[in-house]
This record gives structure tokens, sequence and C-alpha cells, in this order.
């Protein structure tokens, strides 16, 4: 059994603590594992990648090529579109429901596609849409996006939610904690 | 105890375990992290230096006067610290000395692409290189034996791809090291030309000494399966060899990747029926293969450039993937861009304006060439923004040092940028120099530096000011000016770029990524005032942008820095409170 997971997104989303969190969740299971991260100038709201694999033998390659993802979490929509070729035959899709313009676009140069889920849909890809800004806010900050979209994606996955919350408990600073339990709940789709 | 370590995080675990005492590094991406996490210890005495070759320099005397010592850097990095490396390599040390230099292929984040590895030859001292997390906690503490053993430092090659992986590390308890004794012994010590003749005949030697020790060491490994195809690899190449060819070739693994070995080359070639050597970069491994009479498939298969990944190997060895979706339309690319609320943004807005020609450096401000801000010229290392200008000042003659300006990050201007400043000064040049001193170095992801006031532990500390140093090495005209005042700022350039000696402009405010940086609320559009006519979105905020012909604010990015609502002429954008 080989898992690979993608987590992509804008420079400054958040992506390394939901690589974090997946990271020590693997680690419970008792899984080998690597986690690949993007640091330096890439960071500053560029297109990042964080991959994360895991196996039952030896994990070589710490990286994910176009075709090997089974699921990619994606932070924002056309980063999704960016990505999607790197997505395994029937692999799972987590979108965050929200569009952020990069430069080309602010500046005019490029324009940013229109209806991205559905051309994807179209594409034949599984994809799941996630309204991830608003059910952080609900949560209590737009800075818990990236715990909503884990929320998301755990029930994508099977490890059981024990090892999910011990996992957020060991990654999250204690001030936080509420909010990041709360965020994640709401990704799963649960109402306090 | 096993633990999820990054590749750098897994070198500090080294260093603990090995009984390192002393660390003192310059950050540079991808190899920051190792430093950072050495900090962490209580045992480990380390510190920020202001450049590579005063890191060295430090770790250099603390492995003379006993201790065991480290300095981390960059690629680019060793090119300045490369003077000190070569004579120590003469002198050898008294406890163990590693110097961990991290390359970049690829370029993430790097300037060049440049290949460590013929740092290791050219200057004779080992080289190992791990390929995982693993790897690199275990070759750390193994560096420190064969530094002791051979009496030289030892270089440790890291890459981005295995600095900035995770991966399992089994933790081991400390090693503590006694405080060696110093003996004054000048023709070890003291390199001038009478002791280092001698010297060179001991490196030498040693070479052939290490040689040997590459014959048998366990750092090289054999992993042999099928022998139709032999690889020989290191680093994360090695991972990626292994993940597209598994049982169906055999391996040999190096670690110790120089001096490479000669005997176990040949075995490993005479045992296999095609013999590949894939390597990121340079053909380090390759022509010593063929040296040797080992006959290789090697660059004219792979690649010079970039990095490599399991799908370049593959293709090359089997041909194009099949790739299962792909997104119908093209995708506009999302380049790195300065934040929302940066600083060096409205600075850069002004110099764009004036047209002033820019002879940039190496930090976050190199984003300042990026469109629309397009408000730089030149970047070629670190420090060069401010000699480079007098050297094109000083060629074009003239009005030039009037229509063009350097600039400097505060954490580059106290690495390697006051050496040209004082070349101004004292050869009586002209040329206007602007620090951004945006109190801390960014890009590497904040550290301290000599003008934070703060150590890498935290500490306060005494702090470099920029305005005193300048006047120092002779510059009379120097001035401050917060780059959030548009207008104050394009005044003080253009009244120091109109006089006939030299100058520095330092434009002061922290970077708004600091956590003690307090944000403003994010600003409003007042959407019946504005006319689109996206004079904001000449500032390259990627909080703003124009949707259906009418500004709109990212809440999630703005820090109401109100650079855009300085440069709306409707009124159209304001403070939260005052729309309310």
């Amino acid at each position: 059994m080989n898992k690979n997971v993608m987590i992509v997104g804008v420079g400054g989303q958040g992506s390394l603590l939901a690589s974090k969190l997946l990271g020590h969740v693997v680690m419970q299971a008792g899984y080998d594992v690597k986690v690949s991260e993007v640091h330096g100038m890439s960071q500053r709201g560029g297109s990042v990648v964080t991959y994360v694999k895991y196996s039952d033998e030896k994990v070589w390659s710490p990286v994910i090529n176009e075709g090997e993802a089974d699921i990619i979490i994606s932070f924002e929509l056309l980063e999704a579109a960016r990505w999607v070729s790197f997505l395994k035959e029937g692999g799972t899709l987590v979108v965050n429901n929200q569009e952020i313009a990069p430069m080309p676009v602010i500046t005019g140069t490029a324009a940013y596609p229109e209806d991205i889920a559905g051309k994807l849909r179209s594409s034949g890809v599984n994809l799941k849409l996630v309204d991830a800004l608003a059910l952080a806010l609900e949560a209590g900050s737009a800075k818990a996006t990236n715990v909503v979209l884990m929320g998301a994606v755990a029930n994508a996955m099977d490890f059981p939610e024990e090892m999910w919350q011990k996992a957020i408990d060991e990654c999250v600073p204690q001030k936080f904690l509420e909010l990041n339990r709360k965020a994640f709940a709401l990704g799963r789709g649960r109402r306090a | 105890m096993k633990e999820l370590l990054l590749g750098n995080d897994a070198v500090a675990r080294g260093l603990y375990e090995a009984g390192v005492a002393i660390v003192s590094s310059y950050p540079g991406t991808p190899s920051t992290e190792i430093t950072e996490c050495a900090a962490k210890y209580p045992e480990i005495y380390a510190e920020w230096a202001p450049n590579e070759k005063v890191a060295m320099e430090v770790a250099i005397g603390s492995a003379i006067g006993g201790r065991r010592a480290f300095c981390g850097m960059k690629h680019v990095g060793l090119n300045v610290a490369a003077d000190p490396l070569f004579t120590v390599s003469y002198s050898g040390i008294n406890a163990g000395l590693v110097i961990g230099v991290a390359d970049d292929p690829g370029m993430h984040s790097s300037q060049n692409e440049q290949d460590s590895r013929h740092y290791a030859a050219s200057a004779k001292v080992p080289m190992l290189e791990p390929a995982d997390s693993a790897d690199a906690c275990a070759f750390t503490k193994a560096a420190y034996e064969i530094s002791e053993q051979f009496d030289t430092p030892v270089l440790l090659r890291m890459s981005t791809r295995i600095s900035h992986s995770q991966s399992l590390v089994e933790l081991s308890e400390r090693e503590e090291q006694p405080l060696r004794e110093y003996v004054k012994n000048p023709a070890k010590y003291v390199m001038m030309p009478a002791f280092a003749k001698a010297k060179h005949v001991v490196v030498e030697e040693r070479t052939r000494r290490l040689t040997d020790f590459a014959e048998t060491t366990s750092l090289n490994q054999i992993f042999w399966n099928d022998t139709k195809i032999g690889v020989i690899a290191a680093g994360s190449t090695y991972q990626y060899a292994r993940e597209v060819l598994g049982d169906r070739a055999s391996y040999l693994k190096l670690g110790m990747i120089h001096p490479l070995p000669v005997q176990l080359i040949r075995d490993f070639a005479a045992k296999v029926e095609t013999l590949y050597v894939i390597e990121e970069l340079d053909d380090v491994i390759e022509t010593h293969c063929r040296k040797i009479g080992v006959n290789v498939i090697g660059k004219e298969l792979f690649p010079w450039i970039g990095e490599f990944s399991q799908k370049l190997i593959e293709e090359k060895l089997f041909g194009p993937r099949k790739i299962p979706y792909a997104y119908p339309e093209a995708i506009p690319n999302r380049p790195p861009v300065l934040c929302a609320g940066c600083p060096h943004r409205g600075l850069f807005f002004v110099l764009h304006q004036l047209k002033v020609t820019v002879s940039g450096d190496i930090g976050c401000y190199t984003l300042g060439a990026s469109a629309p801000l397009s408000a730089m010229d030149t970047t070629i290392c670190m420090g060069a923004s401010v000699s480079g200008l007098h050297g094109f000042n000083m060629a074009r003659g003239g009005d030039s040092a009037a229509h063009s300006v350097a600039v400097i990050g505060d954490s580059t201007f106290i690495h390697s940028g006051i050496t040209g400043l004082i070349n101004i000064a004292y050869n009586q040049g002209t040329s206007t120099v602007i620090i951004l001193d945006n109190s801390i170095t960014g890009m590497t992801g904040h550290q301290q530096n000599p003008t934070t006031g703060y150590t890498l532990k935290g500490d306060p500390t005494a702090k470099v000011s920029l305005e005193k140093l300048c006047a120092a090495v002779g510059i009379n005209r120097v001035r401050v000016v917060d780059p959030y005042n548009l207008a104050e700022t394009r005044k003080a350039i253009e009244e120091e770029l109109a006089v006939d000696e030299p100058s520095v402009i330092i434009s002061r405010r922290p970077c708004a990524l600091l956590k003690y940086v307090k944000h403003k609320a994010p600003l409003k559009i007042v959407t019946d005032n504005c006319r689109g006519c996206k004079a904001c979105l000449r500032l390259g905020c990627p909080a703003i942008s124009v949707i259906d012909g009418k500004a709109v604010i990212d809440n999630t990015q703005c820090v109401g820095c109100g650079l855009c609502a300085d440069l709306c002429k409707f009124q159209a954008i304001t403070a939260e409170e005052e729309s309310k």
C-alpha cells in the first residue's frame, strides 16, 4: 500500500500546518512517511506544493510527479487547475472554493479562468468542492481555512477520528486549539 | 524513538548527538533551518554571523580551540567562505569541523545552480551527501569522526529536496565531547609559505588515505538486485532511481562523494550489464568513472540543468508517461510577489515612477524586479548592488549617478554591502544607496541580524546603527524615510540624486509579517466612487484586484497599509472606520 497526497495553494495559506497534521496522523498509524515542503522565495504569494507520501513498505522519492497523486488538496481554485495533471486515474481532488488572483491577472496580462470546478468535473475528475473560507469564518477565523480543508480530506481517508484529534493537539498551539477543533469538525461536515 | 524530521533538523540533531558545542552560520535557503534548529538545544552555542566567511572562521577558531564546531550556508555562501575553506584544508583541525552546504538544483530560491561538489575536489576535503533525514543525522555524526580521524574539515552536502523533506529518524543520546587541549603549533596553524608547503604534502597524502577509506566505509553501500541494470547515484537522485527501478536494478549508493572510491566502482561495474550514473547538475561522478576506465551512461541521457524526479528518470529510460487528467485551457502563472503591506512596495513604486536605473541585490526585495513595479536592472550576488552601482556610474560618467540607485536590505548590507559603501566614499563616488531596513532578514524566514538588536537565541544585544555606520565610513548625507509615505520617499530620492556627493537613504519600516507589527483593518472600496481606472493596481499588491470594472480588496490579505488609498484620486478606497 502506497498513498500519495498533495497539498497545493498560494504561499501564506497555511499548507505547512496541513501537511504537519497529516504527517502526524500517518506516523500514529505506523507507516513509513516522507513530507516535502517549499521554503524561501516561492513562499511569497507564489504557487506552493507540499507532498506527503506514506506506505506500509519503504517510501523512496519524497516528491510526487504527474499522474501519481491519490488525493490532491487545493487551497485555491486556480491551483487545483494547475496541479490536476498530478492526479492518479480515479484520484480525489478536494478544492477550497476560493479565488485568489495571481499577479498576471491583477496586472491584466492574463484572465482568471471561468468555471474551473465545472471544467474539472467535465474532465472526469472526482471533485469535492468545499466552502472552506466560510466554514473557517464560522469557526472563528479565516486563518483556520487550512484545518477546515483537512477535516474535509479526513472524510476521504481511512484514519480514525482520534488520530486526527491527537494530531491537532500536537500541532496546534494551545490558544488556537478550540478554534481548530471546531474548524476540523466543520470541514468534516459536523455542526457543534 | 523515531521522529519525523526535516533533513535540516536531522542535521541539527546529528550536531547535538555528536556533542557539537559551537555553530556559526549565515542564513540562506535551503540551509537556514539547520542552524535555527541547532539553536534550540541549550548544549549548543549557536549564532548568526554577518556573513559566511565570518561564520566559517568562527567555526575554524572553535575547532582549533578544541570544541567540535559547525557552520552552515547555501551553495553561493560557500563562494563567500571559500577563502578560509581552502586553507583550513591545509592546517587541519583540532576538534572536529563540519561545514554544511546546501545546493539548490532547480533554483527554487537562488540566483544560480552551482554544484558545490567541485569545492570538495578543489579544496581537497572530504564531502558526504545524505539521501534522507536518517542519513542526514547519521552522516553528520560520521563527518565528525572522519574530521578528527583524518585531521580535516568535512563538507556535508545537502540539497533543497533533502533539506526540506521530512522522513523518520531514530534518535540517540548526545555524546559530550571534552574540551581538547590546545597546543601552540605554528607549523600546523600558521599557514605562511614555509609551513604551507609542508602541509600541502600532508593534504595529498590525506586524500590518498581518504580514497582507501572510501573503498570500505559503510557510507557507500551496494544494494544487489537484478544485475541487468546498475545505477550509481547519491542523495535525492538515488531515491528517484530506486522508486522508478525498484528491484529491476542494482545500486551503488554513494554517501561519500569526495574522494570517490576506485575499486568499489570497478567491482560494481564489472557485475552489471548496463551502468548508469544518475546525478543532478554536473558530471562529477561520471567524470571520475571515465577517469578510472569505467564506461557509464550519464550526461548523454540525463540533463545538466534543473532538479531531477522519478518521472524524469522514468521518461529518459522508458519514454513518456501517460497523464490521466489535464485542465483544458491556459493557466495563468502565479509568481511569488511582495506580500500585502510589504514596506518595500512603496519604495519600488517610487523608483518605478522616477525611471531610475536600479542596481539590485539578494533578498525579498529582488521581487521588486517583477511586473508591475519592474524596478530593478541588475541582481548578481550579496552586496553587488552597492559596489556594482559605483562601477556602473564610473563607466558611464556624466550624470549617470543622478539617475541610478542601489537597493540593498539591512542584513545584506551588513553581509557585504558596507565594503562597497566604503569603496564609494573612499574613491570619491557620488552614487545613492538605499538601505531597505525592514528590521529582519526576511526572505529566509525572519532571522535576526546585527541591525535588529537580538541574537539568534533571542537575547537582546548590541545593535548596529546604520546611520552612524554610514556616517563613520565618510557618507555625509544619510537620511531616513518611511516607505509608506510615498511623497516623502520620492522627495528624499530626488534630492539625494541631485547632489554631487554620495548619499544613503534608509527606507525604514519593519516587515509586515513580523509578529509584533500591528496591522490595521482591511481597507474598503467605496464602490460608487470607483471609476475602474486601475491606478491602484500599479502597486502590484496581491490584496487588490479589479473585478467587473471595480476594485476589490481581499480581506484575508489586506493589512491596511494605505498605499492604494494614497494613489486613488477618487476617494474610492477608505479605512473601515471611516466608511461606517
